[in-house]
Order: structure tokens, then C-alpha cells, then sequence
């Protein structure tokens, strides 16, 4: 909605207020279909716990009490495991809406607390990976299309095919065996380097951290420990994204326009940048949603590997040990992150191409 | 009474087999072919027993253990090989079975439209809200870790794709004029699906399936990788490479089942890449998620 009006206040002239009604009405509908599919999340993730085989009360009060029937009563009433699931469900969602997400089984702290931490940590190793994935992606891409059906194109696209086609967590496996054992180039995990404290807290990230303290040399360490697994998550979405550019690229690169352009004389890389790449944009935007939805599998799969603290090793741990609040938070927390991540990108789409505003 | 074959009808056949001519998906045939052969002669192939431990541990390649010998002192080549048997019939599995239920979703939603249509396609959004492995992993701890439920989880997660991509074939088809005249005629809902609408799915649908066999062999591997698939002693890819990650400084360990993974993913996208160029330049049907693993 911010985004609407923002946009709305700044269109001059009458041309462009009136464009931007459909565009209100179009941003709207997606936003109202963002909270219901929120609360469908919600839903959804409140329905897998109640497969759970385990037995929550064993779990909780441990072998001794969970033996006294009173005891298990109480607990089970005290957390209304006995009331209708409906109501049930009601008591989750209202707890939630206080921020209450409820507490971890394996590190007893509130799993707000937990995600606080491990956020940020798969956060610069996200963006990190994604920038990379982008730039290098989108130069290849091009590179590719320009050069159509040459030796380029062809060797583009048999490594673009053996990127996706690579298992991550073999990737990061070869990767730390060449980099850290062999070579020792880079650390083998971890954020930082034994005895190196963090930064004063402001992100949480800590390369970010160090740079806005201006702490240059934990800054360097921070990015030396990022550089293998953020590499490792940019692999896979270099390859996505240079697929979708390329075949962006070529739907354009031989309309009038284009021929327009070269024909009026502008340089080959004006050409390129300020008219193919334009028209490009909105496909390369709309991967971004997969790079998203990719980096946060990889996290899953790959942090364990780099003893990376970040929200792929707390999934992974909490599923490995039935940790159902954890569980719940993090699909939750996933979940609605990646929504409105491709709810920014139909706004944004919207704002690039007004054509999809009106369908 | 015959229908009369629509033009369409022909076309993409036609495609199928010249996108098969092309030299990538031919080295991607050749390669699914030696996996085959390699899972269905395993005891042939493998020069050990998979399970046989001995007490030579984390023995280097060498002529005796061409891929060396794991952490219990088994022979990962034949481990590698018994892996195979695993790994790809249940890749089938898994996508004919979301093949089967996004496929009839998709067409019901497509075909009916109004509430069934409102009702799958909410439910297609609703899984898609999840990345497919964070969905995966949750529905297999949930159930308990073991290859059945990962097979399961792996279904909940991909049927959707199949379900968005007919749908909308079938909408676009049920607008078609070969369609609305065979209505006019009186045919019945069931007879216009199976005999007008079902034959112009083929093409897409097995593109479609071909890239999605590539994501199927990931993601099981992944859960495995995880501990949420197979589980330890039977020889699967996925879990070897776990292994081998646990003792990464002994490189054969996770090596080979990870080569093993990225070869035969790596044949099926050459193969549906190939399929694809020919019955949609532009890439349409890969309108579902892409999944890393």
C-alpha cells in the first residue's frame, strides 16, 4: 500500500494520475492476496504439528513427571492441548499476533529470541550471494544472447545446465575440501575467526557491522568466512538467472526498436545496456523470487556444512530433533519473508511493465 | 462415433521426436540409459557386497575399491552402484505421482473453473508460499524420517506445478473452436477431456516432467543429505555425501555419490532442455518452481 501511494503522490501531470488508479487497484488485490495467503500459512503451519507422532508432554516435563498423570493433565491443560482444534487454533494465532512464538525445546529461550539471532547471520550471507548471483548472471545472460548459437552461447549453456543440475551440498563439500583443506585460502566455518569478537551490534550482520564501525580487519574476517558458502548459494542462481536473461534478451534483440537504435547510429554497448536491457528487466525481477526461494534451500542444506549459525542450521536442527514450536516459527518466518518478497516483485513488475497492471 | 483428430493433436508428436534428435539430449538419453542399466544389473556391476564392512577404513581409491572404502569399510563404488536402484526408480515414482494428482487437479480446476477452480488453485498458492525443501523437510519430520514419507513429502510439494501448468492448458483449450464445436455436438464432459483436451496436454506435460525428474533425484537426495530420507545402513547418494561431509578430508567418500547425483540430474536437463527449445522456445512450461538442492 506504501508503495501505491508513494507512487501515486509522485506521478505529475494527469496522464500519469490517471495510470496510476489501475495500478492502486492492482497493488491492492495483491495485497489483499498476500494476508490471505498469510493467514492460510498460518493455517497450514499449525496443521503439520498436529501430524506429529510425538508425544509433546514426554518431551516437556521429561520421563519423571510426564509418568504423574496430574502433572501431564496440567501441563496439557495449562498449554490447551485438550481443547477443540478450532480454539486451538484461535489461542496460536492470537499469540502470534503478540509476537509470542512460543518457546524452543532444544535451547529453552523463546523462538523469537532464537530467530532474532540466527536471522541476520543467513542474511549477509543471502544478500551477498544473491548480489553476486545477479551481476554475474545477467552478464552471462547477455553475453550469451548477443552471441546466439556461437561457441560462447553453446559453452554458457552447458555450464548454465551443469549449475542447476549440481547438488549444493556436494558443491559446498568439493569447495571446502579444495579451498580450506588443500589450499587453505579460505576458513572452514564459522563467522569469524576464533578470539575475533564481533563488531557493536547494530544489524546483527556482522560484515555490516564492522564496516559501519569502521572496523576494517573484522570486516575482512567476517567476508573471508562468507566468501566459500556465499559462493556455494550464488552457484546454482547464477545459472537460473542467466538462463532467464538470455532467453529475455532474445525476445527483444531483434525487434524495430532495437534495429531503431543501432540504425541511428548509437554505440553497440548503449544499445545493450539502455534499450535491450531494459526491455529484459521485468523477467530478470521475476527470477529474483526463485533466486530468493533457492538461497533459502541452499541455507538449509549447506549451513550444517560451514557451521554457519544462520536460519538453515536452526530449520534444519529443529527438524532433526522435532522441535515443534522452532519448526513452526522458521516455516512461518520463511514462509511469509518469501510471500512478500514476490509481492514486492508483482508491484515492481507492475511498476516496470504497466501493461501487466490491467490484466 | 470417431472424433476427428485435431490438427493440434499432431503437431506436438512430431516435435517429441525431432527434439529428440538433438545431441544434447541424445548424450542425456545415453546417460539415463547407462543409469538404467547400471540399477537393474547391480549385483553384476558392483564388484562388493554394499552393506560387507571390513576392516580396511577410509582406504584410498585403488584397484581393490576403485572408489576407496567408506567410514565402516565398505566399498563406495558398489555402494555408489546399489544407490542407483534407489535413487531413480523412486525419482519415477515421485513424478508420476504428482504428474497424476496435480495433472487431474489442474484439469478439473481448468475445466470446471469456478469453486473447484477457486479451491485448487488457493491450495496451489498456499503450498507455493513454502520453498519447496522447508515444506519437505517439515512434512518428513513430521511423519517420521524414512523414504516413504520423504517420497511423500516430496509429492505434497511438487504436485502443484503439474496442477498450474494443465490448468491453464486445459483453460486455453477449452476456449479452443475444435473444443466448443465437440461440445455443441453433445459430448460429454468426461469423453471431451479424455479424447480432446488429454492428447494436447502430452507435450507439455512430459517437458514438464522430464526438467521435474532432474528436481525430484535433487531433493530426495537433499532430504537424505539431511537425515529425512533414507536412513543409514542402505546405500543412497544423498546420504553418503552427508557422510562424506563428516569426514571431508577422506575426498571419495561424498565425491562419487555426489557425481552420481549431478550426472543423472544433469542427463535429465539436457533431455527436457532439449524438449523444451523445441515445444516452447520461451520457456512457458517451466511455470512452476525451479528447486535447488
Amino acid at each position: 500500500m506504501a508503495l501505491a501511494r508513494q507512487n501515486q503522490g509522485e506521478g505529475p501531470g494527469r496522464i500519469r494520475r490517471n495510470a496510476s488508479r489501475p495500478f492502486l487497484r492492482f497493488a491492492a488485490r495483491r495485497l489483499v492476496a498476500l494476508v490471505i495467503l498469510g493467514i492460510g500459512v498460518t493455517f497450514v503451519s499449525f496443521l503439520l504439528t498436529q501430524f506429529v507422532p510425538g508425544n509433546p508432554a514426554l518431551a516437556n516435563l521429561g520421563p519423571v513427571t510426564s509418568a504423574d498423570p496430574v502433572a501431564v493433565a496440567a501441563w496439557r491443560d495449562r498449554y490447551g492441548l485438550d481443547d477443540p482444534l478450532p480454539v486451538q487454533y484461535g489461542t496460536y494465532l492470537a499469540r502470534l499476533l503478540q509476537g509470542d512464538l512460543g518457546e524452543s525445546q532444544q535451547s529453552h529461550r523463546p523462538v523469537l529470541t532464537d530467530l532474532r539471532e540466527a536471522i541476520p547471520a543467513t542474511a549477509e550471507l543471502a544478500i551477498l550471494a544473491i548480489l553476486v548471483a545477479v551481476v554475474i548472471g545477467v552478464g552471462f545472460g547477455v553475453i550469451a544472447a548477443v552471441r546466439q548459437d556461437k561457441l560462447s552461447d553453446q559453452a554458457l549453456r552447458l555450464a548454465s545446465l551443469a549449475g542447476i543440475s549440481m547438488p549444493t551440498f556436494w558443491l559446498a563439500l568439493i569447495v571446502l575440501y579444495v579451498f580450506f583443506f588443500r589450499l587453505g585460502w579460505f576458513p572452514g566455518g564459522g563467522r569469524l575467526d576464533p578470539g575475533v569478537l564481533p563488531a557493536s551490534e547494530r544489524t546483527g550482520m556482522y560484515s555490516v557491522d564492522a564496516l559501519l564501525a569502521g572496523q576494517w580487519s573484522i570486516a575482512g574476517d567476517a567476508l573471508r568466512h562468507m566468501a566459500l558458502p556465499a559462493a556455494v548459494l550464488a552457484a546454482f542462481n547464477i545459472s537460473l538467472i542467466m538462463r532467464y536473461t538470455r532467453s529475455a534478451v532474445l525476445e527483444v534483440i531483434s525487434d524495430d526498436y532495437v534495429r531503431a537504435a543501432r540504425a541511428k547510429g548509437l554505440p553497440e554497448r548503449t544499445v545493450v545496456v539502455r534499450h535491450i536491457l531494459r526491455a529484459a528487466l521485468p523477467s530478470v525481477i521475476t527470477v529474483i523470487g526463485l533466486v530468493f526461494a533457492n538461497v533459502l534451500t541452499g541455507a538449509v542444506l549447506i549451513e550444517n556444512i560451514f557451521a554457519w549459525p544462520g536460519i538453515g542450521q536452526y530449520a534444519y536442527r529443529s527438524a532433526i530433533e522435532l522441535d515443534l514450536p522452532a519448526i513452526m516459527g522458521v516455516s512461518l518466518f520463511v514462509a511469509i519473508v518469501y510471500v512478500s518478497v514476490n509481492f514486492i516483485i508483482d508491484v515492481l513488475y507492475g511498476v516496470i511493465d504497466p501493461r501487466i497492471r490491467v490484466s | 462415433m470417431p472424433t476427428p483428430i485435431p490438427v493440434e493433436d499432431v503437431v506436438p508428436r512430431r516435435r517429441l521426436r525431432t527434439g529428440l534428435k538433438r545431441p544434447l539430449a541424445l548424450i542425456g538419453l545415453a546417460i539415463i540409459a547407462a543409469w538404467a542399466l547400471v540399477a537393474i544389473f547391480a549385483p553384476w556391476v558392483a564388484p562388493h557386497d554394499p552393506l560387507a564392512q571390513d576392516y580396511g577404513l577410509f582406504e584410498a581409491p585403488s584397484r581393490a575399491h576403485l572408489f576407496g572404502t567408506d567410514e565402516l569399510g565398505r566399498d563406495v563404488m558398489s555402494r555408489v552402484v546399489y544407490g542407483a536402484r534407489l535413487s531413480l526408480p523412486l525419482a519415477v515414482l515421485l513424478v508420476v505421482l504428482s504428474m497424476l494428482i496435480g495433472g487431474v487437479l489442474g484439469a478439473i480446476a481448468g475445466y470446471f473453473r469456478s469453486l473447484p477452480d477457486t479451491l485448487v488453485m488457493r491450495t496451489v498458492d498456499l503450498v507455493f508460499a513454502f520453498p519447496a525443501i522447508i515444506l519437505a523437510m517439515v512434512v518428513t519430520a513430521s511423519l517420521g524420517p524414512n523414504v516413504r514419507n520423504a517420497v511423500l513429502a516430496i509429492v505434497v510439494v511438487s504436485w502443484p506445478t503439474y496442477a498450474r501448468v494443465v490448468r491453464g492448458l486445459v483453460l486455453s483449450l477449452g476456449d479452443s473452436q475444435f473444443v466448443q464445436s465437440s461440445r455443441l455436438l453433445g459430448t460429454s464432459s468426461r469423453r471431451t477431456l479424455v479424447r480432446d483436451i488429454l492428447p494436447n496436454l502430452a507435450g507439455p506435460v512430459i517437458v514438464l516432467a522430464t526438467l521435474d525428474l532432474a528436481n525430484a533425484i535433487l531433493l530426495l537426495s537433499g532430504l537424505s543429505f539431511l537425515g529425512l530420507g533414507a536412513q543409514p545402513p542402505t546405500p543412497e547418494w544423498g546420504s553418503m555425501v552427508a557422510v562424506g561431509t563428516q569426514n571431508f578430508q577422506f575426498w571419495w567418500l561424498g565425491m562419487f555419490p555426489g557425481l552420481a547425483i549431478f550426472t543423472a540430474v544433469l542427463a535429465f536437463n539436457f533431455l527436457g532442455d532439449s524438449l523444451r527449445d523445441r515445444f516452447d522456445p520461451r520457456g512457458h512450461t517451466s511455470g512452476g518452481r525451479q528447486g535447488a538442492s
